[in-house]
């Protein structure tokens, strides 16, 4: 049994822990807006490279484009996209679950499997593993835009051209709602052929330069915006798993204090009582 | 009653720009080009320069970096990496990372990848101080 002044104490640390998870509660419950609204403002942009990849798929010859070259697949790479800030409940450790299930499970189809890190979370959970990292985005940049997004692009787009890697995957958090997020695993490389739906109506553009050139200059922004999309899922996922963390986090303190304030005040009012007795019993004696 | 067509200027980040307009002129790869209503379906790369478009008497200017115009009779599309209205120039911050980039390029050799990317944000200050002046 703890006395009366620990109690006290204890009391009073749980509540000022209760008001910083309430904080950060309201915190990520702000960011969270902002992150959906960021969604939904870079769908215009995606959805019309997708067409226009779609039209073009239609009047050039795929085969000849480097990005759309299918090998077999040897070597991949898994882009994993965890956070930099803990506090978020289970949100980077299905993460992890699920890059360790890929792992087990491709073992055997891959020679060989590799990662690319963006956040600090993953970082040092995977450097602990000793699984082979081939580059990390940590403190790359100074927040997640389109820039960011880019430079991810680009460096994935590299290792294709470049036959580091026969198939590259995207790992990541998709927002559902605010309390749901799901593991996702996408492939960025080999690129889907984007067939043109059956209903769609070419339109006859001119193209300038070329179908050719313009297809070889779209194909990696599609990428990046697919990298992008990732990124932004992540991020109001966070905020999303965060608010649901720290809300349990309150409620938890706000069911400690009441547990703890009753223990206090039972334990106040047997220290009154054996006092009295106390006094009495003394009284008693001096009868 | 006047001919017009939507202008839509969309970036990763943003719906920079829906409006209504006349007439527009765009920097192309392949060289300025004007695109009136009732254009026949056309489709380019743009490279970093300024974007005019008017309507009626009043006409206005931002810049684009990049990116591709989608022409249609009735609508124009332009996906930008980055575009900015002529109001949303910060004028001290372009002429900062113009006097940056140049002295970037005295120590610079052409050989050097560097070289480029201070050549290309040098290329993009100009571009926004140039845009910026347009306004009146």
């Amino acid at each position: 049994m703890l006395s009366l002044k620990a109690l006290r104490r204890r009391i009073v640390s749980i509540k000022s822990t209760q008001q910083i998870t309430r904080a950060m509660k309201m915190v990520a419950a702000a960011r969270l807006r902002r992150a959906q609204e960021r969604i939904i403002e870079a769908r215009p942009y995606a959805d019309k490279i997708r067409e226009v990849l779609q039209d073009l798929s239609l009047r050039t010859d795929p085969d000849v484009h480097p990005l759309l070259a299918r090998r077999e697949m040897k070597k991949v790479e898994l882009v994993v996209i965890t956070t930099n800030r803990g506090l978020c409940g289970s949100f980077n450790q299905n993460i992890f679950r699920r890059v360790e299930r890929f792992v087990r499970e491709n073992r055997r189809v891959y020679d060989d499997i590799s990662l690319t890190i963006a956040g600090r979370k993953g970082l040092d959970y995977f450097h602990r593993r000793g699984v082979s990292i081939i580059r990390d985005y940590v403190n790359r940049f100074r927040e997640i835009d389109y820039q960011a997004a880019a430079t991810i692009g680009k460096d994935v787009v590299e290792d294709y051209i470049g036959e580091a890697v026969d198939g590259v995957f995207l790992v990541y958090n998709e927002f559902r709602s605010p309390l749901i997020q799901r593991v996702m695993v996408k492939d960025l490389f080999p690129i889907e052929p984007l067939e043109a739906e059956p209903d769609y109506y070419p339109v006859e553009y001119i193209y300038e330069p070329s179908a050719d050139a313009i297809l070889s200059e779209l194909l990696p922004r599609y990428v990046e915006v697919q990298v992008y999309r990732a990124l932004l899922e992540s991020v109001a996922g966070e905020h999303g798993a965060r608010m649901t963390a720290m809300d349990a986090a309150t409620e938890n303190a706000q069911e400690m204090i009441e547990k703890l304030t009753l223990i206090y005040n039972k334990a106040r009012q047997s220290a009154i009582t054996k006092e009295m007795m106390e006094i009495v019993g003394g009284a008693e004696a001096l009868k | 009653m006047t001919a017009s067509f939507l202008l839509e200027v969309v970036t990763p980040n943003r719906l920079v720009l829906s409006q209504d307009i006349e007439e527009i002129t765009a920097p192309g790869v392949e060289g300025e080009f004007g695109v009136l209503p009732g254009h026949s379906p056309f489709f380019t790369t743009l490279k970093v320069g300024e974007l005019m478009y008017r309507a009626g008497k009043e006409q206005w200017y931002m810049t684009v970096t990049w990116g591709f115009v989608e022409v249609l009779p009735e609508r124009v599309t332009i996906l930008a990496e980055a575009a900015e209205l002529e109001q949303e120039i910060d004028v001290e911050r372009a002429q900062r990372a113009k006097e940056r980039a140049e002295e970037r390029l005295k120590q610079l050799s052409p050989e050097e990848r560097e070289f480029y990317a201070a050549m290309g944000a040098l290329e993009r200050a100009i571009n926004r101080l140039t845009v910026a002046s347009r306004r009146s």
